[in-house]
């Protein structure tokens, strides 16, 4: 049992890393943005493991189910020519890697330093009557905290949302400007009346119209 | 450390494993930064990247201490990466709309 998680770490870490990578090298960014659906696919497996289902579900259902969705509409939609952005990365490369090392270096001295997780855990006033934290499912265990003690967080999540959703209509929102395609406009029809657009001519016998 | 016991430590998966998958992944994600500055969509998908490794960190601590807050702090960085998400590839299509590229080197021409 303890083998078979082991063998599961592993295997998902390695796919996580060399998805990782190739999210940032990819040449062609289609490829890149599934290399991050991988990433996330196996970062959902990392927390199936950890014991937080709920997470992991929300992770395939959000990130790849909305956002990675979202990033390949995106990258199909502009028709940019990728692979002329591409010829710059060797000009970038030394910041890169020196960036790499330096965070590197940072997260081993911290790692290095660090003693181990120390401090209080949060107690909980609000599980059911006769339950405890042992005894619930993850999912029910999130609800029941969710909604109270962190409920005042969890409606400003909600609040950046319809921001969010807000601030993308607006945005990408574009009027099309008269002439380009015709539409019908209700209120232009309702208002006219046979004063503005006919008029009456006699014409004399033999004479002809003039266009 | 000998090699019976260096097996041993692989073995049996701890935080620390984690801990360490998650600096690989923000390394990663940080030099995917550096690396595309000139595509703006790869650079966002650097920062997805970075956020799931801080996600990975918050549960690995939050099975770890058996304490349920990290996964729900997890679950408000899911909601505002999907926000900046949303936003970040909106402002890029109205940019894309108006210039006709995506170079980030252009983006400098606004402040005149």
């Amino acid at each position: 049992m303890i083998l078979a998680e082991t063998m599961l770490f592993y295997l998902f870490a390695t796919i996580i890393v060399v998805g990782a990578l190739g999210v940032i090298t990819g040449r062609n960014p289609v490829h890149s943005v599934l290399f991050l659906i991988l990433c996330f696919l196996n970062g959902a497996g990392l927390f199936l493991l950890l014991k937080a289902e709920l997470l992991a579900m929300t992770l395939i259902i959000v990130y790849v189910g909305a956002v990675a969705v979202l990033f390949l509409f995106v990258v199909m939609m502009l028709d940019v020519n990728f692979s002329e952005l591409h010829t710059q990365m060797a000009k970038y490369k030394p910041f890169g890697i020196l960036a790499g090392a330096i965070v590197t270096l940072e997260l081993a001295l911290v790692g290095l330093l660090w003693g181990g997780p120390e401090g209080q855990k949060i107690h909980f006033e609000t599980l059911p009557k006769g339950s405890t934290e042992a005894t619930l499912t993850n999912t029910q265990l999130i609800g029941t905290v969710l909604y109270t003690d962190y409920f005042l967080i969890f409606q400003l999540a909600g609040m950046i949302l319809l921001l969010a959703m807000i601030g993308a209509i607006v945005l990408t929102l574009r009027r099309r400007e008269e002439g380009s395609r015709r539409r019908q406009n209700i209120q232009e029809q309702m208002a006219r009346t046979p004063a503005d657009t006919l008029t009456l001519h006699k014409i004399e016998s033999g004479k002809g119209v003039k266009l | 450390m000998s090699f019976d016991q260096f097996i041993q430590g692989a073995m049996t998966i701890t935080l620390n494993h984690y801990l360490v998958l998650s600096g690989l992944l923000f390394t990663i994600g940080v030099m995917g930064i550096f690396l595309n500055r000139r595509n703006v969509i790869i650079m966002l998908m650097s920062i997805e990247l970075i956020l799931l490794s801080v996600n990975l960190n918050f549960v690995a601590f939050s099975n770890s201490l058996n304490d349920i807050s990290g996964q729900i702090f997890t679950l408000f960085i899911l909601t505002v990466a999907a926000a900046e998400s949303a936003i970040g590839l909106a402002i890029l299509v109205v940019y894309f709309r108006n210039r006709g590229s995506i170079k980030i080197d252009d983006i400098s021409v606004m402040h005149g």
